[in-house]
């Protein structure tokens, strides 16, 4: 038995679910919601790899090497985000981030 | 079942596990480790892909920078844990149902279309003639992408450039913080100063105060003053 694309693409959807539960568990918790869109990211980029390998096409590799760019950016942002809440708030409780009242 | 194939499922059932440690640990500290470990088998998945150029970027760019910037972020900030885990499993039912309908909706939609070995791929080539081995020796995975990455695609890389930029930019202006008691100058200030504006000249009739007698010489510094 040999692994297929099927395989890669499978393992891609059960990380991507595993990473929507952490988000629904984790509501309170900013840093493990970052985490866990990390490993969206991550389940996303296997899916972009395995397609490049077994379609014999590198622009998915491309792909993959921008949005690691863009991820890297984003939690940068994010985390700097995080530590100005902290500054301002003393603590990082989700439900008490309701200054803008959208 | 081959090598490859017992590498893969070690692989996934490690990455798995480490993606479910992540979103149920109660350290945050040990969320950010897990998500290390999920990292590193997510990186030897690429290199069996035979990507080994992202392979070892992950490894470089996510073990490397991003996680140590979440255990720095994690370490400084002071978590109040029981506060976070209020009602951590109060949603559990609800996630895990959906999370089991995503998996099973897409497996039964990949399982189906996507049987494509490397095996069939290879079989449609004829046997491997001396020049076709030569290629695949010289098959270079960081060679093709640096040679498409700055060809083809050297527009959007400019614009990456300047998404890195703006986020440096815009993480260090989020965070940086004047302090009201530092010895702060302004360095425009100090540019654009005119020696007028440090020295002033006035003229003082001094002599003549002191050639007249005392009272009038206090009278006119009086008047000076005012």
């Amino acid at each position: 038995m040999t692994v297929t694309l099927s395989h890669y693409l499978v393992l891609g959807a059960m990380l991507f679910a595993l990473s929507i539960i952490g988000i629904f568990l984790n509501r309170k918790n900013i840093i493990v919601l970052l985490m866990a869109i990390e490993l969206m990211l991550l389940a996303v980029n296997t899916n972009f790899v395995a397609f490049s390998q077994y379609l014999g096409d590198m622009h998915g590799q491309i792909f993959v090497f921008f949005i690691l760019t863009v991820a890297a950016a984003e939690s940068a942002i994010g985390l700097a985000i995080l530590v100005l809440l902290f500054r301002n708030k003393s603590n990082i409780n989700v439900d008490e981030l309701d200054t803008l009242k959208g | 079942m081959d090598v490859k194939t017992g590498l893969f499922y070690i692989f996934s059932a490690l990455m798995l596990f480490a993606a479910y440690r992540v979103i149920t640990a109660r350290n945050p500290v040990h969320a950010a480790l897990y998500l290390v470990f999920a990292f590193f088998q997510a990186a030897g998945l690429w290199l069996l892909l035979k990507a080994e150029f992202l392979g070892i970027a992950l490894v470089l760019v996510y073990v490397g920078a991003v996680m140590v910037l979440f255990l720095f972020v994690v370490m400084m900030l002071d978590i109040n844990l029981d506060s976070i885990r209020q009602g951590f499993w109060k949603n559990f039912p609800l996630a895990t149902g959906i999370g089991a309908i995503i998996v099973l909706q897409m497996s039964a939609v990949l399982m189906g279309g996507f049987h494509i070995s490397e095996e069939v791929k290879s079989a449609n080539t004829t046997a491997p003639t001396t020049q076709a081995l030569e290629t695949v020796l010289q098959a270079n995975n960081t060679k093709d992408l640096g040679v498409l990455l700055y060809t083809k695609y050297i527009y959007p890389l400019e614009i990456a450039a300047v998404i890195l930029l703006v986020a440096i930019i815009a993480a260090i202006a989020l965070t940086l913080r004047q302090r009201k008691d530092s010895k702060h100058t302004d360095p425009g200030d100090q540019v654009r100063i005119k020696s007028r504006d440090r020295l002033e000249v006035i003229k003082l009739t001094a002599t003549q105060a002191f050639l007249a007698d005392a009272p009038t010489a206090e009278l006119a510094s009086e008047e000076k003053k005012a």
